[in-house]
């Protein structure tokens, strides 16, 4: 499948700042991603859409260097994801569906690991402040094994913040989420556009990401089967996958 | 530079857990205890042969006991896929081996110290040279704990992680114990022949063997 352009008719000599290129990956016997292109000019976001098992997290890993593609290439601000692991990974976060903290200690010690290895302010007032910008100041010295997934994603959400990387994946960021908790998203969004990080974003919240995102990618078993302007974005799409929360 | 300081925040967030979770660290020690003393009625109440023995079933102990604290040492990595999380931000692999290793010797040698007056007590072995046993207790289980790490990165995500993990790592300890066992036994009984030292450069190569191997493979151990 031919690679399309989602800056389209905005900027067609903008190098992408995420590009993929006949990405493969499969788990087993199972292919998860099946000759998946697409390209993603930089201070764009983008809707990965599909319905469960579609390979939305798949592919938002394989940009994360979190796995590697079986066949394929990708680019993340021009670094191959196969060639420069390291270089990747200094560019971009990712918001995974596991929390990626430690049950054992605190929310502080697990802000304050992360910023120490970033080269970040670790003081106890710099992560509290972290931390209150997602709403958990005040559970700062509880252990993470007691929190809720929604307090969970929220502390993922302070983490990824503290990256502050070019490109950020967000994988189902609403997921778990409370109202408060979606609009904390949508502000975290926002932040990110106007500074213009290029974002990638998975979710099953189609209308909430048409008016979030530009793009928008839609996967089913491996595959893309759609790519379009999230303005273009057909509303028989939208009625066959209703956005049931509304904020 | 940047990997002397991963090595440290590595180290310092691998004890933090280690002391967070102490309660399993003593349900380690007792686990050790228990097997020194089910080893005693083994021998039965032959104080020479107890004697004899001691320094074999108190490594015997520590090793079994090793498994347990390696195979917890991943436990808390994999839950939520943490230690993805750090590869990611990134963080050297060979800096979080290092941390992780180091952290593992920690314990494993407060451990294996710990378990020595167990021994003295069951097995009557007691020794003046009790500084003697603390070094080669740590030089004993920096032997465990090197390519214990690694194996038990290994198997941490496998089905059967605590089979294989004994399954896999036990064969290669095998100089580790012969050494340790004899350097322990020597100190404990007296070392007429001067045989002390051999054992112990044994288990000091075994030693640099094993630490360097482990940071230059674990790096393809955990990446996918």
């Amino acid at each position: 499948m031919p690679p399309i352009a989602t800056n389209a008719g905005n900027g067609r000599d903008v190098a992408p700042a995420v590009a993929a290129h006949g990405v493969c990956r499969r788990y087993g016997r199972r292919w998860a991603l099946v000759d998946v292109s697409f390209q993603l000019p930089a201070g764009r976001a983008l809707m990965v859409a599909g319905r469960n098992g579609s390979g939305k997290s798949t592919l938002l890993r394989v940009l994360a260097t979190a796995i590697r593609p079986d066949h394929g290439t990708a680019h993340v601000l021009g670094l191959d994801v196969r060639q420069d692991r390291d270089g990747v990974r200094r560019l971009c976060s990712l918001l995974a569906h596991d929390s990626q903290h430690y049950e054992a200690l605190t929310a502080l010690d697990n802000l304050r690991i992360a910023a120490r290895l970033l080269g970040r302010d670790a003081s106890r007032e710099a992560l509290r402040a972290a931390l209150a910008a997602v709403d958990l100041a005040e559970r700062a010295d509880d252990v993470v094994a007691s929190f809720s997934a929604g307090m969970r994603k929220r502390l993922s959400l302070a983490r990824t913040l503290l990256k502050d990387a070019a490109v950020v994946l967000l994988d189902e960021p609403y997921a778990a989420l409370d109202p408060p908790g979606f609009r904390l998203v949508d502000g975290l969004l926002e932040g990110l556009r106007t500074r213009g990080r290029t974002v990638l974003m998975s979710t099953h919240l189609i209308e909430h990401g048409r008016a979030l995102c530009d793009d928008v990618v839609v996967l089913d078993a491996g595959r893309v089967t759609l790519e379009c302007r999230a303005q273009d974005l057909p509303t028989a799409f939208v009625d066959r996958v209703p956005d049931r929360h509304h904020v | 530079m940047y990997n002397m300081h991963a090595f440290w925040v590595a180290l310092s967030k691998d004890v933090l857990i280690q002391w967070r979770t102490r309660a399993q660290i003593v349900a380690i020690f007792l686990f050790g205890a228990t097997s020194l003393l089910l080893f005693s009625f083994a021998i039965g109440p032959n104080a020479s042969a107890l004697r004899q023995h001691a320094a074999g079933f108190l490594w015997l102990a520590l090793m079994l006991s090793s498994t347990l604290t390696l195979a917890e040492s991943f436990q808390s990595e994999m839950e939520q896929r943490a230690f993805e999380g750090l590869l990611l931000l990134p963080t050297p692999a060979a800096a979080l081996y290092y941390g992780k290793a180091v952290a593992n010797w920690l314990q494993l040698t407060l451990l294996g110290i710990a378990l020595v007056p167990v021994m003295v007590v069951l097995y009557d072995a007691g020794t003046m040279q009790v500084l003697g046993v603390i070094g080669v207790v740590a030089v004993g289980a920096a032997g465990l704990s090197a390519p214990g790490t690694l194996y038990a990165a290994m198997t941490s995500q496998a089905r059967a992680k605590q089979t294989l993990l004994p399954l896999l790592l036990f064969p290669l300890l095998v100089p580790v114990l012969l050494a340790a066992v004899k350097a322990t036994s020597l100190l404990i009984l007296g070392d007429p022949m001067g045989q002390l030292g051999s054992w112990v450069a044994l288990l000091l190569i075994f030693d640099l063997v094993h630490w360097t191997l482990g940071g230059l493979l674990f790096e393809r151990v955990v990446e996918d």
